[in-house]
């Protein structure tokens, strides 16, 4: 039973970097950039909901919809005034200024939040769940955390398979000047990305910080480079492979510090990285890079 | 319907485009022709707002378009199939055209389609088949399906030839000529210079980023200039 525990410990964690995950894959497909912010976005997010639930006591939905929303609104005005000005410059100065947004969000966290950790149990916390005479205990939290990212999937799939800006998306995302070419408003197809991308951070935030209760400006970091990870593992620019690349990571870390070693659990996780990589340099569903002339 | 007058464009400190002038009126085909670097494309790149002139003016059915954004001039009917098909590899036939009709109605997409379709039955059968599994001329001709999906009043074609079998060839300038009946006024970019002066009711020749010579399609084709360098003689 220990070993299905630790499977659905890892899916769940899997799940909170699929869904960060996601937000990396969305913008590097349409932006060809690679958002060294988006963990931090995260932390924000979890920021807002803590704000909103124990300063302004609203009820823990409310403090969700209201970090939704303000992540959100953070994409869309990070993309506009840090990289919107430099889409056409090398790609080495948008790095550098993402590094320089994700600084910029961290040290704004610590003017305004102080540096001591706080206790996200402390506003919201769900109860462990008991199944099989209490041979198995899962905690609601899981649960919940693999549905969202199960929901999630499936919207965004719908998203880009169904409707006008989902397709529009996916055009931009192949060819920007033959999407502009068809009537396509490239920049706010950018935006949007942006938007969801931020918003879907959020949720991992708040998801997170349930599993992994302490808050600090610095939390977002480890698990933005943790989805980074997923979303190359499952291959840059896929939806799925983000998915996949996500849970996947999730599970083998937690197997790693279950059955390995606690400290070596991340290097493993890097490890599983590089060997994948050596095989399939593209990520597991990753389409092999064409440079177009 | 569409006026050029005096354009200059540069790609960072090279000048591609050196004070070019042109029309095309209602309901001709225009061939643009020239040699590779002429500056054709860069031409038509310029008229769709992918780049942008310093000088000179766009007018098209009364709009100015120098300033105005590359998604906007779709919707007023100036259509450009660019270089090299450009389709969008990982969609399918049908949403590629989906997207050629981004700027239309919903009721107007569904006749679109359908005429789109039966112009060019293929596409048809290949609706959901993943468009970068097409061959060289079934792309050609989706990359022309999904420009007339936008409903051009002026159609732009960029090098709709370009890599084809013979037949394939013969086979594009016959929807082109179709096209052409059917009411859509055409802007011809090609380098096989006979065929496109051929169908072509009139006809420039570039060079180096200049019009060097402009006449009717039969007397660019009996020009001694033009067969020497585009016709091999
Ligand atoms: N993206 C670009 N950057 C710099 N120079 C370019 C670019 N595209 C085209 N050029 C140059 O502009 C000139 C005209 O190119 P182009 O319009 O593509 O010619 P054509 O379509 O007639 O073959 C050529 O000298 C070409 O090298
Ligand atoms: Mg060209």
């Amino acid at each position: 039973m220990e070993v299905l525990t630790n499977l659905i410990n890892g899916m769940s964690l899997g799940s909170v970097y699929a869904i960060i995950a996601l937000g990396y894959t969305m913008v590097y497909g349409i932006a060809k950039m690679l958002n060294f912010a988006h963990g931090d976005v995260i932390m924000v997010g979890a920021y807002i909901c803590f704000c909103s639930v124990s300063y302004l006591g609203l009820p823990a939905f409310a403090g969700v919809a209201l970090s939704v929303v303000g992540c959100t609104l953070l994409g869309i005005i990070v993309e506009r005034l840090a990289y919107k000005p430099l889409r056409n410059a090398p790609s080495l100065n948008v790095l550098i200024t993402a590094i320089g947004v994700s600084y910029f969000l961290q040290n704004a966290a610590l003017i305004i939040m102080g540096s001591d950790p706080k206790s996200f149990s402390s506003i919201i916390s769900l109860p462990a769940l008991s199944l099989f005479d209490g041979k198995l205990t899962i905690s609601a939290t899981a649960v919940l955390t693999i549905f969202a990212c199960v929901v999630i999937m499936v919207a965004l799939t719908m998203f880009t398979g169904k409707t006008k800006m989902g397709k529009a998306m996916r055009a931009c995302s192949e060819d920007r000047d033959a999407a502009q070419l068809m009537g396509i408003n490239v920049n706010s197809t950018i935006s949007m990305v942006f938007a969801i991308g931020s918003g879907l951070a959020a949720i991992a935030g708040v998801l997170m910080c349930l599993a992994y209760p302490t808050l600090m400006p610095t939390t977002g970091s480890m698990p933005g480079i943790k989805a980074f990870t997923a979303a190359v593992l499952g291959g840059i620019g896929s939806i799925p492979g983000a998915a996949l690349g996500g849970v996947l990571l999730g599970i083998i870390e937690i197997f790693a510090r279950a059955y390995i070693s606690t400290q070596l659990a991340d290097a493993v996780v890097f490890g599983v990285l590089i060997v994948i990589l050596l095989i399939r340099p593209a990520g597991l569903l990753g389409k092999p890079v064409n440079e177009k002339v | 319907m569409l006026s050029v007058y005096n354009i200059n464009v540069w790609y960072g400190a090279i000048q591609a485009i050196k004070g070019v002038s042109f029309e095309v009126n209602d309901g001709e085909i225009v061939a643009l022709i020239g040699a590779n670097g002429a500056g054709k494309s860069t031409t038509l790149k310029t008229l769709s707002g992918l780049l942008r002139s310093r000088t000179g003016s766009i007018t098209f059915m009364d709009q100015d378009l120098m300033h105005m954004p590359a998604e906007k001039i779709v919707e007023h009917g100036l259509v450009h199939v660019p270089e090299g098909r450009r389709i969008f590899q990982q969609m399918t036939v049908e949403e590629n055209l989906d997207m050629g009709a981004y700027t239309q109605a919903k009721d107007t997409i569904a006749d679109n389609l359908e005429r789109v379709y039966a112009q060019f039955p293929r596409l048809k059968e290949r609706r959901r088949q993943i468009a970068g599994t097409l061959s060289g001329g079934e792309q050609q001709m989706l990359a022309m399906g999904r420009g007339l999906m936008a409903n051009p009043k002026l159609l732009m074609l960029d090098e709709p030839s370009m890599g084809l079998a013979p037949i394939l060839v013969e086979q594009i300038f016959e929807i082109i000529e179709a096209l052409h009946k059917a009411g859509t006024t055409i802007l011809l970019v090609e380098q096989n210079a006979q065929m496109a002066l051929s169908i072509a009711t009139r006809g420039y020749v570039l060079e180096t980023g200049r019009v060097t010579l402009t006449g009717t399609g039969q007397e660019l084709l009996r020009n001694d200039d033009v067969r020497k360098a585009y016709l091999g003689g």
